[in-house]
């Protein structure tokens, strides 16, 4: 068996009194894209931040790339890219200088041309990092990130900012990340970019993780009850009783239920019965958001 | 790649984008040299004001820019993504440390030309006084600075927060009016801190007839520098503070 990208067991992190991360345990395989989501102050930040190295755990093991991050080791820094929220490029630089510079810090570099392309800032490479727009700094972000051509690459935010199309462009970039065989560590708050770009999430909540799979299999296994809408005109008979918990306001009718088979078979049955059409009548799926929003509800378990 | 050429590389980034952006260069070598133009005009002390305002040009340089550009640095994130790539932290200052001397002693270099060519004010008697005062002086007021960073809360206050430190002083450390009129108080606080044995230190490698040179200016103003390294060392921030 290939050996995890990341191996972490009971971490812990305390700020004095205040537990932040409250021991988690979470595993990355090689080449997969993971995705850590989370409310703000969960203990998200926190985690990823000692996975990188800007910070030290208070207990726990953690193993990544097979070294330990809270060395601060040269050689660990140089397997990895880290691209933050915040970061900061010398302005008057050129996009092609700037990338160079921080090329030249790691012993293996990716070449130039390739970084610049892989972001798509080729009509860019000779403007100064002052001239671009905010969506093409973030891009910017990343190719500084692959600079160094890492293993595992850690993502925070990366799409924040963009135009639908742009967060398209950079979703397609991600994956040709993990097609070239690295590991993506991904923080969003976007739940449809965890939906489409990670293999599998991670969601934690008041320091700890309350659930782990992939997406599909999350919303699967998830408690999050199938959404049943659709128009009434007013004077109708009574809903049938399966469908007795509907909730109405004027003439739309929703329900949610965690075994929507029977439920539509008796609406439907109902309806023929009664000549009533089920006007604008849709099925949803709980999403990746729905079931985020109910673990991450505050009165959800877990810690207050 | 050895530590020395890569801080060098880091020496040669920061001065392209130094040069890049006209502005900010132009007024670095215009503000010193106006001053030598004012204070000459006011007062006609020459053989005080190129020394003293050679001495505030390095402060400026070193002490101003460097405390101000690395909150900035600080703040925006840059010492993050630095810190979190290989190469070597020490790099990256030192890096930003010699690009700081670099342009002091350029603006040294002018200010001494000119006292030379307008204001018939000789080149320093003793080069070698000159130089061991230029090298102690830059050296502990670019420690200074970074140690002094420390003291900055975030980017928006730092002009505030270091002219606070800088300006004061200089009115009664020997930089703007010479201090022998000065209540015996000013001298006494003038005393404790680094700019006067600066500017004393530069003033008696000019004309040692005109101010005496003592080795304690270099002691004093080298301790000081250590301290300065030592708070950086020790409170020194990578993290944005806002």
């Amino acid at each position: 068996m290939t050996p995890a990208a990341i191996e972490v067991r009971a971490l812990k992190k305390s700020y004095g009194d205040f537990d932040a991360v409250k021991g988690i345990d979470l595993r990355v395989e090689q080449g997969e894209i993971f995705s850590l989501l989370g409310p703000n102050g969960a203990g998200k930040t926190t985690t990823v931040e000692i996975l990188e190295g800007h910070r030290t755990r208070s207990s726990g093991e953690v193993t990544v790339l097979g070294h330990d991050p809270g060395e601060g080791e040269r050689s660990y820094k140089a397997r990895i890219g880290i691209v933050l929220q915040e970061t900061g490029v010398e302005r008057f630089l050129t996009v092609a200088e700037a990338i160079d510079r921080f090329r030249g810090f790691y012993p293996n570099p990716r070449p130039l041309d390739e970084i610049i392309e892989v972001v798509g800032l080729q009509e860019k490479r000779n403007d100064r990092v002052r001239k671009l727009s905010g969506g093409q700094q973030r891009r910017l972000d990343v190719a500084i990130g692959l600079a160094g051509d890492p293993e595992l690459l850690f993502l925070d935010e990366p799409t924040t900012g963009f135009d639908p199309t742009a967060r398209r462009n950079a979703w397609e970039m991600v994956r040709n990340l993990a097609g070239l065989g690295k590991t993506v560590f991904l923080t969003t708050h976007y739940m449809d970019e965890a939906q489409h770009l990670a293999d599998r999430v991670a969601i934690i909540v008041g320091g700890r993780i309350v659930a782990e799979g992939p997406p599909g299999s999350l919303v699967g296994d998830s408690a999050t009850q199938t959404k049943i809408r659709f128009r009434l005109p007013p004077g109708s008979p009574p809903l049938p009783s399966a469908a007795a918990q509907a909730s109405r306001s004027h003439d739309e009718v929703a329900l949610r239920t965690s075994e929507p088979l029977p439920v539509l078979h008796a609406l439907t049955e109902w309806a023929i019965e009664n000549d009533v059409a089920l006007q604008e009548l849709s099925v949803s799926q709980p999403s990746l958001e729905d079931v985020y929003l109910d673990l991450t509800r505050p009165d959800h378990g877990g810690d207050p | 790649m050895n530590a020395v050429a890569m801080t060098l590389k880091q020496f040669g980034y920061e001065n392209k984008a130094f040069w890049r952006n006209p502005a900010a260069a132009f007024f670095t070598f215009v503000f010193p040299l106006m001053f030598l133009v004012i204070f000459n005009g006011l007062f006609e002390e020459t053989q005080f004001y190129v020394p003293a305002i050679g001495a505030f040009a390095v402060i400026t340089a070193c002490f101003t820019n460097i405390a101000m550009g690395v909150t900035i640095a600080r703040d925006q994130g840059v010492l993050k993504r630095i810190r979190g790539t290989p190469l070597p932290a020490a790099s990256y200052l030192v890096g930003r440390v010699l690009h700081a001397v670099f342009i002091a002693l350029i603006l040294v270099g002018i200010v001494t030309l000119a006292g030379a060519l307008f204001y018939g004010v000789d080149p320093p008697s003793d080069p070698g006084r000159f130089m061991a005062t230029l090298a102690v002086g830059a050296a502990s007021f670019c420690a200074l600075g970074l140690g002094f960073t420390a003291l900055i809360p975030n980017e928006e206050a730092a002009p505030a927060v270091v002219n606070a430190a800088v300006l004061p002083l200089s009115f009664v450390s020997d930089i703007f009016i010479p201090s022998d009129h000065a209540p015996a108080w000013m001298q006494t606080i003038a005393d404790i801190f680094p700019i006067k044995h600066f500017a004393q230190a530069m003033l008696a490698s000019f004309d040692p007839t005109f101010q005496a040179w003592t080795s304690t200016d270099l002691v004093v103003l080298g301790i000081w520098g250590g301290a300065g390294l030592l708070a950086a060392l020790r409170f020194f921030s990578w993290e944005p503070r806002r």
